[in-house]
């Protein structure tokens, strides 16, 4: 080991030297060595240490169908039945909204709003912030699946909300019973009451309530008489001036807002007739399911106001 | 075999005085003086605590003196960390590594640790001797003593930390009470762990292991970026240093038998903080402190002879030229770094009292009504950023006919440094033909306090 290049130092006193390991390839070939500092040595043996600690505490190792559940656990509870389980993040979730200050901050606030009476709620700012964004939330869990998100409805299947056109009432106390109790929505068929000739009539007469022009007029004068007469009987939940009747849930129909029948959305005056026409002869059945053992009266009291608010009307 | 790791070579720094270790001591007493003191300077506001200085998290607002940062102002905090980088790449370029030798933290509380190391133990010759004296009661005193004083500054150290961002008095008082948040004794252990470990323990080993900074600003370094060295032409002569009593006491026998000013003293090695030999040229673990020209002058004093062997120069100079200072990157890092400066200061003196946005609802964009007018609905917000109450009017232009309906909110009445969001249904009887998309603007117009500029957010009406 006494030839140069196989010396452990370099040449003592130069300036930037380093040491090589020793070993030689290829008679000049050397490996450095620039040697870890022991204390990095010892940061990865902490960095191994904290990792059994780990495993011991929290769910780690998968082992087939399950996994290692560690020592550590989380108390929470579900419906008021204490909760014991394993770390996990599902469960701190669950606690935290149960028992973190924002969770309780949000609680007492729902009480004063739902003790509030409808007219303090509507006129302060800080309570519809939060009845609109409390609201959309339990909107999105129940209401959306049919309302759909923002409550635009489906025409044909489920009622437009964000409209100013309440067929049970837009006032919040009735959309409350709305909520509550449920609502069911007949229209009879009239398939075996009426021939085409006074359907096609009656029709006519509906869609000049609305105001739409282009109707026969004797059609429409024929379909006055049925709908205003024993032979019809429509006045008798429309009203005789067809302003609808809210305690049935049936329609106004002189405002041209259509929800079971794309009227609007027709080309012409001989296809809107007709879309009337087929309503009338098939009837309207509409359900709309009670949420008063599904959600707390705060809860429908907050949500019934949003409601109120989307299309701003009553 | 050679070994894989090293144990760390321990370092006995020792004292020194002179011009740089004053200006140093100089920015340690007014980084700590700001540090340590400014969480308990009080400050009037009308509104908010009454901390001059206060991180607040929760709340999401930064209390600077009588500057509030929202975290709508986060661009701020992207121009500050622009300037910051801008001005430690055009310092390090121009004079080298002065962040770390002056300003790091590292080499502050490092100085603060080492003057109480050699309070409790002595300079490095008794420090030394103590190492070596075995495990004796007195060695264990000084070695205890030692690391409970410098606990001692490192939990002063965590827990002012942890008073920026909380009420200062309240939290010292909760805090040895026991009753501060659970955040709060974990920061302050952990910085307290942290500082005790990294000043009092690795020291060194923090510039030349770990520290990122330490090792790329080598990058910004050319031949007219001054750097401490030591004058080799001058200190080895021709034939190479010399002690006293080898090469004579006299300068002018010595250069007259080639040998050079250094007089082999060591001083400037045994002062180094890194453990680094000056006198081999610049190496990475420098970190500029200017401790070694502090050593090497008082020497050349004491010998009357000519000051500088080891001193602040260049590449250049040390080539006999000339150190440029006006070089392309001077000014590559100067002039944006004064761009980004003057848009900061434009930026925090025109703060917006009023912060507002409005979001157009999408779901759905546009709702036939009973009159067969259109609605589309809008959500709101508002926040006050001012110190007082504020009431504020939405109105909306831009389009002729168009009818704002806020249902019974007639007027937002926002609280100091609150925000709001509203529910806004704006009408319109659209006329045949007008098209699908038409351009609304909202005004949020303070009318309390008076004289607040209205601000105007852009939206959109959507017809079908």
């Amino acid at each position: 080991m006494n030839e140069p290049g196989h010396e452990q130092q370099s040449a003592s006193g130069k300036p930037g030297g380093v040491k090589t390991t020793g070993h030689v390839w290829d008679d000049d070939l050397r490996e450095y060595n620039n040697p870890l500092p022991r204390w990095w040595l010892w940061s990865f043996y902490a960095t191994v240490v904290f990792s059994l600690i780990y495993w011991l505490l929290y769910p780690a190792w998968p082992i087939a169908g399950t996994y290692t559940k560690g020592i550590s656990w989380i108390n929470y509870e579900v419906e008021g039945e204490p909760q014991r389980s394993h770390w996990n993040s599902r469960a701190l979730l669950v606690r935290e909204m149960q028992t973190s200050d924002a969770a309780v901050r949000q609680r007492e606030f729902l009480q004063v709003i739902a003790a509030a009476d409808h007219d303090t709620v509507l006129s302060d700012t800080d309570m519809l912030a939060f009845v609109n964004s409390y609201a959309r939330g339990i909107f999105g869990d129940f209401c959306a699946a049919c309302h759909q998100t923002g409550g635009a409805g489906i025409i044909g299947l489920y009622p437009n909300l964000a409209d100013d056109n309440w067929h049970w009432g837009g006032t919040i106390q009735a959309i409350e019973q709305t909520i509550t109790r449920g609502r069911m929505g007949y229209m009879p068929p009239y398939r075996e009451t009426f021939d085409d000739q006074q359907a096609d009539a009656v029709a006519a007469y509906v869609l000049s309530l609305a105001g739409h022009e282009g109707g026969d007029p004797e059609q429409v004068s024929l379909g006055g008489s049925i709908y205003q007469g024993y032979e019809g009987g429509c006045y008798a939940c429309h009203g005789r001036e067809g302003l609808g009747l809210k305690s049935q849930g049936a329609p106004n129909l002189t405002n041209d807002i259509w929800q079971n029948i794309d009227v609007t959305g027709a080309q012409s005056h001989a296809e809107r007739q007709a879309l009337v026409r087929d309503l009338i002869l098939r009837g309207v059945q509409r359900e709309m399911p009670a949420f008063g053992d599904r959600l707390s009266p705060a809860e429908i009291r907050v949500l019934a106001t949003y409601v109120h608010q989307l299309g701003g009307g009553l | 075999m050679s070994e894989q790791y090293q144990a760390r070579i321990p370092i006995y720094p020792r004292s020194v005085k002179g011009r740089f270790r004053n200006l140093k001591w100089a920015v340690l007493a007014l980084a700590y003086g700001v540090f340590f003191l400014l969480p308990w300077v009080r400050w009037e506001r009308a509104f908010g605590p009454d901390q001059a200085v206060l991180f607040d998290i929760p709340g999401r607002r930064f209390y600077l003196f009588d500057l509030l940062v929202h975290p709508q102002d986060i661009f701020w905090l992207a121009a500050v960390l622009i300037i910051l980088a801008l001005l430690l790449f055009m310092v390090t370029g121009l004079a080298g590594r002065v962040f770390c030798g002056y300003f790091c933290f590292q080499t502050l509380w490092t100085d603060v640790f080492m003057a109480i190391e050699r309070g409790i133990q002595g300079d490095r010759g008794a420090r030394m001797r103590l190492d070596r004296s075995g495990w004796t009661v007195r060695r264990f005193l000084k070695k205890g003593a030692t690391h409970a004083a410098w606990l001692g500054v490192a939990f002063l150290t965590g827990l002012t930390f942890t008073l920026y961002w909380a009420d200062a008095p309240a939290l010292t008082a909760a805090f040895f009470a026991g009753q501060a948040p659970f955040a709060a004794y974990v920061t302050t252990g952990f910085l307290t762990l942290t500082t005790w470990l990294l000043a009092g323990v690795l020291r060194e080993q923090v510039c030349t292991y770990m520290c990122p900074y330490a090792r790329f600003q080598s990058v910004m370094f050319d031949r007219d970026t001054l750097i401490i060295s030591y004058d080799r032409d001058r200190g080895e002569g021709t034939a190479g240093r010399a002690t006293l009593r080898a090469g004579g006491r006299d300068l002018t026998t010595r250069r007259a038998a080639g040998v050079g000013d250094c007089i082999d003293c060591d001083y400037c090695v045994q002062v180094c903080p890194v453990g680094i030999d000056i006198r081999d040229g610049l190496q990475y673990q420098c970190i500029h402190c200017g401790l070694c020209v502090d050593a090497c002058d008082a020497v050349m004093d004491r010998l009357k002879w000519p000051r500088g062997l080891v001193r602040y120069t260049s590449e250049h100079a040390l080539e006999g030229r000339k150190t440029r200072w006006l070089k392309p990157k001077t000014l590559g890092y100067g002039l944006p770094l004064l761009l980004i400066t003057a848009l900061l200061v434009w930026g925090v003196a025109h703060q917006a009292p009023l912060d507002a946005s409005v979001n157009q609802v999408r779901q759905p964009l546009f709702v036939r009504l009973s009159d067969g007018s259109i609605q589309n609905s809008y959500e709101i917000k508002v926040n006050n950023k001012t110190q007082h109450p504020m009431t504020l009017e939405v109105r909306v232009s831009g389009l002729d006919g168009a009818v704002l309906d806020m249902g019974r909110i007639e007027r937002v009445t926002l609280m100091p440094e609150h925000r709001t969001t509203l529910l806004a249904r704006v009408r319109y009887q659209a006329p045949t033909g007008a098209a699908r998309r038409q351009v609304l603007v909202f005004e949020l117009v303070p009318v309390m306090p008076e004289g607040l500029e209205p601000v105007l957010v852009g939206s959109q009406f959507i017809l079908r």
